[in-house]
């Protein structure tokens, strides 16, 4: 299995290699200034830790570019029902944080099984959809709905982790539209969304915990309640917009450090960042996750046969919906749903899922020739 | 569908994130390029805090440098708006005890930039302040404020002369000598305390400081430490002051005693007093309320401002007139029949079976009214109007403590503009012995008793130590007069019969006149009459009387004989003078 073969390294998709491995260091940089504690002997070991994720997420990608990706596609539906089990479990044991239940501990280990969920779903998905012949019409998408997505929705509202449901919907029908739906099926499936958004809405308010509503509240008028609900918004403004052009230069951030930004290391990180580089560095990383997204595409056109090509679509719909919600959340041009940045944000379980999924990701490019294997 | 399609299909989804990429660029350039600069005041402003921190206001000794005041802290709960979360409004309400909706007012002022504090609890107890300040980090904006205040180590001793600290008036906030005062600092309303706030009060600091969202002072940026204040040095004596007041028991009445030779004030009291505590704390309504209509007025400044009619302490004048205009010597006498006739009417002495024949020293000594209505008779008004104002009745002494009453010395041109009637030799005999037209304060009487000691120089009442005396006038009367005046009023105090002889001490030799001065023309028995109707009583004084070193003046508002009610008074107060410093820092020890 680890047989080097020279035809594998001469194809080896180092440019996203080496783009998110750029922006993981970036990352644990900008998490180690957002952390510091000014005035105190003793500092945050966050971004130690996030180090370590780093490594073992190194590992976990070279791990899942060793094998050929053909081999998810066996482990699809066991892989699916394992995951579904867990995310079950977070429900009735898991551990609270943020007022919602998303961890299970084991042993020193917290880690969120939905951070992975995502990835056995885009597999599982994947795998239906190449099996299918022509464009999904209605009543396939029905059986595809009820059979892979509805429960998972489901379980993933409950927890609740509205951010990732919601990237999950997206990552399900950009999945489906690319697979191919019947014209019908796509005008039945917005006019469902359009006529049910009132109920859905309404179902979807009375049933969010309050700290949902203010965010929504505050992303209609964030200057309702400056030191309220629209807190996060406009102190995330006040700090990407106080790095100006050329930033006020790393550590010298003041907005994270001194608390003024909540969620500073993890759903805020790029507001971090742009106080300390101002425009100047955050265009650099936006162009790292361009490049990043559109390599992915073109492992999309690139894949060899129709289940890599649905992976490395569904894992490149993923990178960019997190990546634009994110930012833009920070920017205040799109609700705070509370999802992270892929490879900026602290966090160790989605660290890990990232590099997995660009090691899957990897894995399609260096081997989308055929002959070879 | 052909797996060609579908991988078709992947540019177009490329079109869209690029352009999704675009506007996040769009946004980008707006908030850091074409905002920038105000996100950065904003970033700035967010993590700064200005705290002005008040000066240590001057510290105002007694003339022996016994402190009389000490600088407490005073403590407020304020809050910055723009900090404050308005979903915590209940629970701070909860915890700083104020209603809910007084709260929220005092928060969201309109007219008020969100980064000032806003004050929402002054006066807080060192309990309320570690309560506060340990449940502070829930309540991102809360701080505590100090504001330098005063304790009054005397209490209401002196109150009147010390004076106390206030919010500044409304007035005092648009006058430019407050101009480097900030807003809710205390600055000086009455007495010493606003006479002399200019030197005492100092110039506040500021200090900047870097903080985080919950408010935590994280480094000093900037410090301008503030300057304290000036001590001061009052020329009051702090044992004198304190025997005095309580030799009062706080009967309404006034005391000022000055030192002679050159006019600083020595002992100042205004009885009732009050607490001047109560106002540095920031006085309550309803405290204020019932000072304010107490009937025994305890803010009427009596030493200045309230005027009594002399009774007999102004025969010192009579005689000082009498020997100097050669009217009387100190041999002539007059024959005391416990009173006289003058066509009509007739005036009594006090002791209806008289005196018998007396010349000037037993007149004196024994106070008696007929020797000094025959001494008036040959002087005439005018002449006892001279002698009266050469030793500074009549007109305000010139203290620097506040508004003067003028008092009232009469003659006939006088009478004539004011009642537009000629002057009667009856009222010359009336005001003779101090009553009728004339009146006098208390501070007049001081200065008059104390120029009588050192040979006729009318100082103006000063209250630093060591200032310059200012010299408002020489009575310019001879020696041999005053000697003779100095002489016979040590005899009242220390010969058998003398009225004074209350004030006869044993630690010094103390000279002095009573008066009892009539509140209601018709004499009736003191006993049966109820308080308001009783006479005023008074007692001049000066010791020792060869080389005088304090002289006053003390009144008890309807104490009736001035010997009995007033004259011990004096004695305390000059014993108390007399006094090793050593033993006036002991006498503060147990007053604290």
């Amino acid at each position: 299995m680890f047989k080097i073969d020279r035809r594998l390294v001469q194809n080896f998709d180092w440019l996203t290699f080496v783009t998110v491995i750029a922006i993981s260091v970036i990352g644990i940089m900008t998490v180690y200034s957002a952390t510091r504690q000014p005035g105190e002997a003793s500092q945050s070991p966050l971004f130690i830790k996030q180090s370590i994720w780093l490594v073992i997420g190194l590992l976990g990608l070279i791990a899942f570019v060793s094998f050929d990706y053909i081999w998810l596609s066996r482990i699809a539906v066991p892989a699916y029902v394992a995951g579904l089990s867990l995310l079950i479990i977070v429900l009735v044991s898991g551990k609270t944080g943020m007022g919602a239940q998303r961890w299970i501990s084991l042993g020193p280990l917290a880690f969120q099984p939905s951070e992975f969920f995502k990835l056995i779903f885009i597999i599982m998905l994947s795998q239906y959809l190449s099996l299918l012949r022509g464009v999904v019409d209605i009543v396939g998408l029905l059986k595809i709905f009820f059979v892979i997505a509805f429960l998972p929705f489901v379980l993933l509202v409950k927890q609740p982790d509205l951010g990732t449901a919601i990237v999950v919907s997206i990552i399900f029908f950009s999945m489906l539209l690319t697979k191919g739906l019947q014209r019908k099926a796509v005008v039945l499936v917005v006019i469902i969304g359009l006529v049910s958004l009132p109920f859905l809405g309404n179902i979807m308010w009375t049933g969010l915990k309050d700290y949902q509503k203010n965010r929504l509240i505050a992303f209609i008028d964030p200057e309702a309640d400056p030191s309220g609900i629209g807190y996060h918004i406009n102190q995330s403004k006040v700090a990407i917009g106080s790095g100006e052009i050329l930033g006020k230069g790393f550590l010298n951030g003041t907005q994270g450090p001194f608390r003024f930004l909540p969620e500073r290391h993890t759903d805020f990180i790029f507001a971090v960042f742009a106080e300390e580089w101002g425009f100047a560095g955050s265009l650099g990383l936006l162009s790292l996750y361009l490049l990043l997204i559109m390599q992915g595409l073109d492992t999309v056109r690139k894949a060899k046969d129709e289940f890599g090509m649905m992976l490395a679509a569904g894992i490149t719909f993923m990178f960019s919906v997190y990546f634009f919600v994110n930012i833009g959340m920070t920017l205040g041009i799109m609700p705070v749903v509370g999802i992270p940045l892929p490879f900026m944000s602290y966090g160790g379980t989605a660290l890990l899922s990232n590099f997995i999924s660009a090691g899957v990701l990897i894995n399609i490019r260096t081997r989308r020739f055929s002959l070879f294997y | 569908m052909s797996i060609e399609k579908s991988q078709g299909k992947v540019r177009i989804i490329g079109y869209i994130l690029v352009a999704g990429f675009a506007i996040i660029l769009v946004r980008l350039w707006q908030l850091q390029v074409l905002q920038g600069s105000a996100f950065r005041r904003i970033s700035e402003s967010n993590r700064l805090r200005v705290i002005g921190v008040p000066a240590p206001r001057g510290i105002i000794f007694d003339r022996n440098r016994i402190p009389l005041v000490k600088n407490v802290p005073y403590f407020c709960a304020s809050l910055i708006p723009s900090e404050f979360n308005s979903a915590n409004l209940p629970s701070l309400a909860k915890l700083l005890n104020v209603g809910e909706a007084e709260l929220g007012n005092r928060i969201h002022r309109t007219e008020q930039s969100p980064f000032t504090p806003v004050r929402l609890k002054e006066g807080l107890s060192i309990k309320e302040v570690s309560y506060i300040e340990a449940r502070r980090s829930d309540f991102p904006g809360l701080i505590i404020e100090i504001e330098a205040s005063r304790g009054y180590l005397l209490g209401s001793t002196g109150a009147h002369l010390i004076g106390y600290l206030g919010k500044m008036t409304p007035k005092q906030s648009n006058d430019p000598e407050f101009r480097d005062v900030p807003p809710n600092a205390f600055v000086g309303q009455w007495g010493v305390e606003k006479l002399f706030d200019k030197t005492l009060r100092g110039v506040a600091g500021q200090k900047v400081i870097e903080v985080d969202a919950l408010g935590r002072e994280i480094r000093l940026l900037l410090e301008k430490p503030p300057v304290k204040g000036e001590d001061i040095t009052l020329s009051i004596d702090f044992a004198l002051q304190s025997e005095a007041e309580k030799a009062f028991q706080a009967r309404p009445g006034a005391l000022v005693a000055l030192k002679p030779d050159t006019g600083e004030i020595l002992g100042y009291i205004s009885s009732p007093s009050f607490d001047p505590n109560k106002f540095a704390k920031g006085i309550a309504f309803d405290e204020w309320e019932s000072l304010s209509k107490d009937t025994h007025l305890p803010m009427l400044n009596r030493a200045i401002q309230s005027q009594y009619p002399p009774g007999s302490t102004f025969k010192i004048i009579m005689a000082i007139a009498g020997l100097e205009e050669g009217v009387i010597t100190d041999s002539s006498k007059v024959d005391c029949r416990g009173g006289i006739s003058y066509g009509k009417w007739r005036f009594g002495c006090w002791r209806k079976g008289g005196h018998g024949s007396v010349s000037l020293h037993r007149a004196l000594v024994e106070s008696c009214d007929v020797y000094f209505y025959d001494v008036g008779k040959r002087l005439g008004i005018d002449r006892i109007y001279k002698y009266a104002t050469k030793f500074g009745l009549g007109k305000e002494t010139g203290t620097p403590l506040g508004v003067e009453r003028r008092g009232l010395i009469p003659n006939t041109k006088w009478k004539m503009e004011t009642k537009k009637a000629q002057w009667f030799i009856g009222e010359t005999f009336v005001n003779s012995i101090g009553q009728g037209y004339v009146s006098v304060t208390p501070v007049q009487m001081a200065v008059m008793m104390s120029a009588v000691s050192n040979g006729g120089k009318v100082y103006r009442p000063t209250i630093l130590k060591g200032a310059s005396p200012e010299l408002v006038m020489n009575a310019d009367v001879k020696p041999e007069t005053i000697e003779t005046i100095k002489e016979y009023l040590k005899g009242v105090v220390n010969e058998s019969g003398g009225t004074g002889g209350v004030a006869k001490s044993a630690v010094t030799v103390i000279g002095g006149k009573t008066g009892t001065a009539q509140v209601v023309g018709l004499r009736k028995d003191s006993k049966f009459l109820s308080e308001k109707f009783r006479d005023h009583a008074w007692f001049v004084a000066f010791a020792p009387v060869d080389k005088p070193e304090v002289a006053m003046s003390v009144l008890v508002e309807h104490g009736g004989h001035g010997g009995s009610t007033a004259a011990p008074i004096a004695k305390k107060a000059i014993e108390a003078f007399m006094l090793p410093v050593e033993k006036k820092r002991e006498l503060t020890n147990v007053q604290n």
